[in-house]
C-alpha cells in the first residue's frame, strides 16, 4: 500500500486501519462532517493534533511532536492517548460467563473478580472476529473493550448470539458505554502521576487488574493494561469529566507526559509485538496462528465450547501451518503485504505490519511464515518494490515489555 | 551557504513566528516554505531548472506531512524518468510515498548522501535534500507546472480539507 505524497494522510490512516476494505472505501469519501468526534476533539485541535479519519472517527494521528519523539517519550516518560473511539461494553446477568465463553477463547470463569485478560472473539472456522481485553468485574458483570473498526460487526455478532441465548432462558444483557470516554495513560510516569488524582493505592494494583474508583473526583473504571508494552492504565471516565481528567494528568506530570496520537501508538504496539486487528489478525487467521495460544485457558483447551473450537484445538495438537513471527531487516522498512521469501527465493509468507522502530532505530516487522521458517535466527528475504532485502526472524517483543507485576 | 541555512531553518522558525516576512517566498497557511523561482507538481515535488539540468526534490509541505524520513529509494544515474511517473519512494516512520517526476528526461546525478542521511529531506528539502538531477527531454513540460503562488494555494486548500 503506497501512494503519492498527496495521499499521505490517507495512507497513514490506511496503514492503521482496523476495518475491512469496504469501510476504507467509504472512509475515503466521507467528508469531515460524517466523522464522529470524541469529547476531546477541540482539545486535540488546540494542542496541535493533526486530525485524520480513523474507523469513522476524526482522531489525532500526531500532535506537534513527531511520531519518532512521541514514541521515545512514551517509554522515557509517558503518553496520554484519547482512545474514546474504542467501544466499552458491559455484559450483565447471572449467565454472563457461560454466554461469553461461547464467543471467546479466554477462561472467563477462571478469572478472579477484578482481573482481566487479552482474548479473541472467534468465528465458526476458528478465525478471529476481533481481539479484546475482557475483565471480570464480578461473577455477573463482564467489562470489555473492542476495536472501533470492529464495533458494528462485534455488536451484531454478540447481539445475534445473545438473542438465541436469551430465548433459551439465559440471563444476560448488555450496556454499551457510549456515555463514557476512554483515556490510555502509558509509560513509567503513568502510575506516579495517576496516584496524585486518586486515594486508592495503585502500588497494590497489578497488570491486568481492574477497579471502579474515583479519579479526579469522577467515578472511573480503571484497568492496568495498555497497548504500548509499558506499564500503564486505561481509564474509562464519564464523558463530562474526560476533559478535566486529561488536563489534570498532563498538568500533574509537569509536561513530561505528552499527548500522543495514533501514529506513535502504532509504533509502540509494533515494538511491543502486539497485533493490530485488521493487519496482523483477520477473519481467516486463528489465535493459534497468531501466536495467542497462551490466551486459550487450560480448561478451554480441554473442554472447547467456543466457536471454532474444533479447528483451534486440532491446530494446537498438530501445530499450525503458518505462524506470526517478528523480523529485523535491512533496506526500506517492510510494510503490510511485502512478500517474505526463504533464502532460495521461494515464497514463504507476507508481512502484516512493519515500520522503522523509533526506539531501536532500525526496521521491525511482523508477518506470517510457513511453519518450519518460524524459528528465531532464520534468514529470510523481504521483497520491497521488486528488490529483495535481508531479514531475520526475531523474537518479539522487539522492545522489552515493562508490565507492573507482583 | 546562507541560503542553505535559511532553507533548513525556516521550516521550524515559521512555526513559531508567522510575522516573518520575506519577499522571495510565499507563506502558506500551513506554515510551510514555498520558494519563488521553482516549479511545482500537484504531487508535491519541486523542479529547479538551471541551464541544461533540472534538479528535483520534494517540498517543505511534503516533508512536513511525511514526518521523519528514514529511507529513500532512488534510481541509478542514466535511468530515464517520465513526466508524472514514479521514480522512487520515501519512507517515513509510518508511510511509504511514491515520488513522481514532474518532467521527462535522463538522470545525470543522484543525491547519494540521502542513502546515509535520509533526514536531509526534512532538514533541507530544497537544498541538501534534493533527490535527482535530470537532463530534460521535453523542456516544455516545465510550463505545465505550478509556480510558487499557485502551489501555495494548493497547500492551503489541502490544509483546509
Amino acid at each position: 500500500m503506497r501512494g503519492g505524497l498527496w495521499q499521505l494522510g490517507q495512507s497513514i490512516t490506511r496503514r492503521l486501519a482496523q476495518a475491512d476494505k469496504k469501510t476504507i472505501g467509504r472512509r475515503c469519501f466521507a467528508s469531515d462532517a460524517d466523522l464522529k468526534k470524541t469529547v476531546l476533539y477541540d482539545f486535540h485541535v488546540v494542542n496541535g493534533g493533526k486530525m485524520v479519519p480513523f474507523a469513522g472517527w476524526s482522531m489525532p494521528i500526531q500532535y506537534k511532536d513527531s511520531i519518532m519523539d512521541s514514541t521515545v517519550n512514551c517509554r522515557e516518560n509517558g503518553s496520554l492517548f484519547d482512545v474514546s473511539h474504542m467501544c466499552g461494553l458491559s455484559l450483565k446477568g447471572k449467565d454472563t460467563i457461560p454466554f461469553l465463553e461461547k464467543l471467546v477463547i479466554a477462561d472467563v470463569a477462571g478469572l478472579a473478580p477484578g482481573t482481566g485478560s487479552l482474548t479473541v472473539f472467534t468465528n465458526e472456522k476458528g478465525g478471529a472476529i476481533d481481539d479484546s481485553v475482557v475483565t471480570k468485574v464480578t461473577n455477573d458483570h463482564i467489562y470489555l473493550v473492542v476495536n472501533a473498526g470492529c464495533r458494528d460487526k462485534d455488536l451484531a455478532h454478540i447481539e445475534e448470539h445473545m438473542k438465541s441465548f436469551k430465548s433459551k432462558g439465559g440471563d444476560v444483557s448488555w450496556h454499551i458505554h457510549d456515555e463514557r470516554s476512554l483515556l490510555a495513560l502509558q509509560g513509567p510516569l503513568a502510575a506516579p502521576v495517576l496516584q496524585y488524582l486518586t486515594k486508592d493505592d495503585l502500588s497494590k494494583m497489578y497488570f491486568g487488574e481492574f477497579r471502579v474508583l474515583d479519579i479526579n473526583g469522577a467515578p472511573c473504571f480503571l484497568t492496568r493494561t495498555g497497548y504500548t508494552g509499558e506499564d500503564g492504565f486505561e481509564i474509562s471516565v464519564p464523558s463530562e469529566n474526560a476533559l478535566d481528567l486529561a488536563k489534570a494528568l498532563l498538568e500533574k506530570s509537569e509536561g513530561k507526559i505528552r499527548l500522543t496520537g495514533l501514529g506513535a501508538r502504532d509504533s509502540l504496539r509494533l515494538e511491543a509485538g502486539l497485533c493490530l486487528y485488521g493487519n496482523d489478525m483477520e477473519q481467516h487467521i486463528t489465535p493459534v496462528e497468531a501466536g495467542l495460544t497462551w490466551a486459550i485457558g487450560k480448561r478451554r483447551r480441554a473442554e472447547g465450547g467456543f466457536l471454532g473450537a474444533e479447528v483451534i484445538l486440532k491446530q494446537i495438537e498438530e501445530g499450525p501451518k503458518i505462524r506470526r513471527v517478528g523480523f529485523f531487516s535491512s533496506g526500506p522498512p517492510p510494510r503490510s503485504h511485502s512478500e517474505i521469501q526463504d533464502s532460495n527465493g521461494q515464497n514463504i509468507g507476507e508481512i502484516t505490519s512493519g515500520g522503522f522502530s523509533p526506539c531501536l532505530k532500525k526496521n521491525i516487522a511482523m508477518g506470517y511464515v510457513k511453519t518450519g521458517n518460524h524459528k528465531a535466527g532464520t534468514n529470510v528475504k523481504i521483497v520491497i518494490r521488486g528488490k529483495s532485502y535481508d531479514g531475520v526472524v526475531t523474537k518479539m517483543p522487539f522492545v522489552p515489555t515493562k508490565y507492573y507485576k507482583p | 551557504m546562507a541560503l542553505r541555512m535559511w532553507a533548513s531553518s525556516t521550516a521550524n522558525a515559521l512555526r513559531v513566528s508567522s510575522t516573518v516576512s520575506r519577499t522571495n517566498f510565499s507563506l502558506s497557511r500551513c506554515f510551510s516554505t514555498v520558494l519563488e523561482g521553482l516549479k511545482y507538481a500537484s504531487s508535491h515535488e519541486w523542479v529547479k531548472h538551471e541551464g541544461s539540468v533540472a534538479t528535483i526534490g520534494i517540498t517543505d509541505h511534503a516533508q512536513d506531512h511525511l514526518g521523519e524520513v528514514v529511507f529513500v529509494d532512488l534510481p541509478d544515474t542514466g535511468t530515464s524518468v517520465s513526466h508524472g511517473s514514479s521514480f522512487g519512494a520515501v519512507e517515513s516512520v509510518k508511510a511509504t510515498s511514491d515520488i513522481n517526476s514532474p518532467i521527462s528526461g535522463e538522470i545525470v546525478e543522484v543525491n547519494t548522501k540521502l542513502s546515509e542521511t535520509p533526514g536531509l529531506i526534512n532538514s533541507s528539502p530544497y537544498e541538501d535534500g534534493w533527490m535527482i538531477k535530470v537532463k530534460p527531454s521535453s523542456p516544455s513540460e516545465l510550463e505545465s507546472l505550478m509556480d510558487a503562488k499557485e502551489y501555495t494555494k494548493l497547500c492551503d486548500e489541502e490544509e483546509i480539507h
